[in-house]
């Protein structure tokens, strides 16, 4: 990956800190490469268990589940990963259950893969559509105050509410980079 | 002699005890109510292909309950991923079962992919639950039915029954309600201030 914007900001230990501070225990993710060390943050943490997924689907049925048994759950996905939970969401929206979705953007800022670019423009609007409260973080230093302000709202308000954290943050892939991986 | 469905489900919930129950929807949920609604049934009313994961998240959040998840053939196939899924996990309170009539009964009965020989036992032992049994009469689920509340899991069953129409005997509709009511009946009265 190209490098990010410079900064000294550690998006992914500050957001971790803030799901741990919320006590999300349970964690689903497809993996991204965005959130390749917040995944390996939440694996090194005893108080949460990841369920690695085969598709983004799976976490809506895992956070209902751990919802009904008293547990929180955080989903981690990529935009593409958002196009394959929409009718799933409609149990969220129709049981009233928390959950709270990181999800790191492609197909946005300076993106160099056309296949990603039209599932991640329509990020907002689908998640908008199944009536999940959407949040961006469009720089390291806020992505943790948007975490805590989505999560707040999803335990605080019986919401599905997601936090889109941008292209910008996480640095812009390249066919160089591609290639070379 | 085929086993009929209503019957199978009936066993399987019989002295149910602490079992946490998940209902996917359509034919399994109107089974499980047949044979007693029940604040610790969560019936699907939707999201097909969900049910198995709904149970994972439940036997997560619940280690000391044993979590049993009834659900139909084209529900399975819709999220089959779960199973790999559930594999990784290797939650030893869950069950899954699978209520199998080879119809999408719903829609019109139309044939599902295990009337054309589609193994979903095979699968879920292939994707490391500890067992994944094929079941065509009586005494495998009096077995199988031990095993849920007895034995390590994650187990699966498969259970062959008759195609047939019979009476819908429906749960609450409202998803927030039956939310409600099982976690009250879980956790007590401080699920309500979760």
């Amino acid at each position: 990956m190209n490098a990010p914007l410079p900064t000294a900001v550690d998006w992914s230990l500050a957001a971790h800190q803030v799901l741990s501070r919320h006590g999300f225990s349970v964690v689903g993710y497809v993996p991204d490469g965005g959130q390749k060390r917040m995944i390996e943050l939440c694996q090194a943490d005893a108080r949460m268990r990841t369920v690695v997924m085969t598709t983004e689907e799976e976490g809506v049925g895992l956070a209902s589940g751990a919802w009904l048994g008293g547990a929180k759950t955080v989903l981690l996905m990529q935009s593409s990963g958002v196009g394959n939970i929409i009718n799933a969401l409609g149990m969220l929206r129709e049981c009233r259950i928390p959950a709270l979705i990181l999800v790191t953007m492609r197909g946005e800022y300076g993106e160099f893969n056309p296949w990603q670019v039209p599932m991640g423009q329509a990020t907002p609007d689908v998640l908008r559509a199944m009536g999940v409260t959407v949040q961006h973080a469009d720089s390291a230093a806020e992505v943790a105050e948007q975490v805590d302000a989505a999560a707040r709202l999803a335990l605080g308000s019986y919401q599905c509410a997601a936090v889109l954290i941008s292209q910008r943050v996480i640095g812009i892939k390249s066919f160089q980079d591609q290639t070379s991986q | 002699m085929s086993l009929h469905r209503r019957d199978v489900v009936k066993a399987l919930l019989s002295d149910r005890g602490g079992l946490l129950v998940v209902a996917g929807l359509g034919s399994t949920a109107w089974d499980c109510t047949a044979a007693g609604d029940h604040p610790l049934t969560f019936p699907m009313w939707g999201a097909m292909g969900c049910a198995a994961m709904t149970g994972l998240g439940l036997a997560l959040a619940q280690p000391a309950r044993r979590v049993l998840v009834i659900t139909g053939d084209g529900e399975m196939l819709m999220g089959l991923g779960a199973l790999a899924t559930i594999g990784v996990q290797r939650p030893d309170n869950l069950s899954v079962v699978v209520i199998d009539n080879e119809r999408y009964g719903e829609t019109g009965m139309q044939e599902t992919h295990t009337a054309h020989g589609v193994d979903l036992a095979a699968m879920a032992r292939a994707a490391g639950f500890i067992s994944g049994l094929l079941l065509r009469d009586a005494a495998g689920v009096a077995a199988l039915r031990k095993s849920i509340h007895e034995t390590s899991g994650p187990h699966f069953a498969q259970v062959k029954v008759a195609v047939e129409k019979i009476p819908l005997v429906l749960p609450p509709r409202e998803g927030a309600l039956l939310k409600t009511r099982f976690r009250s009946a879980l956790l007590g009265a401080a699920a309500d201030l979760q």
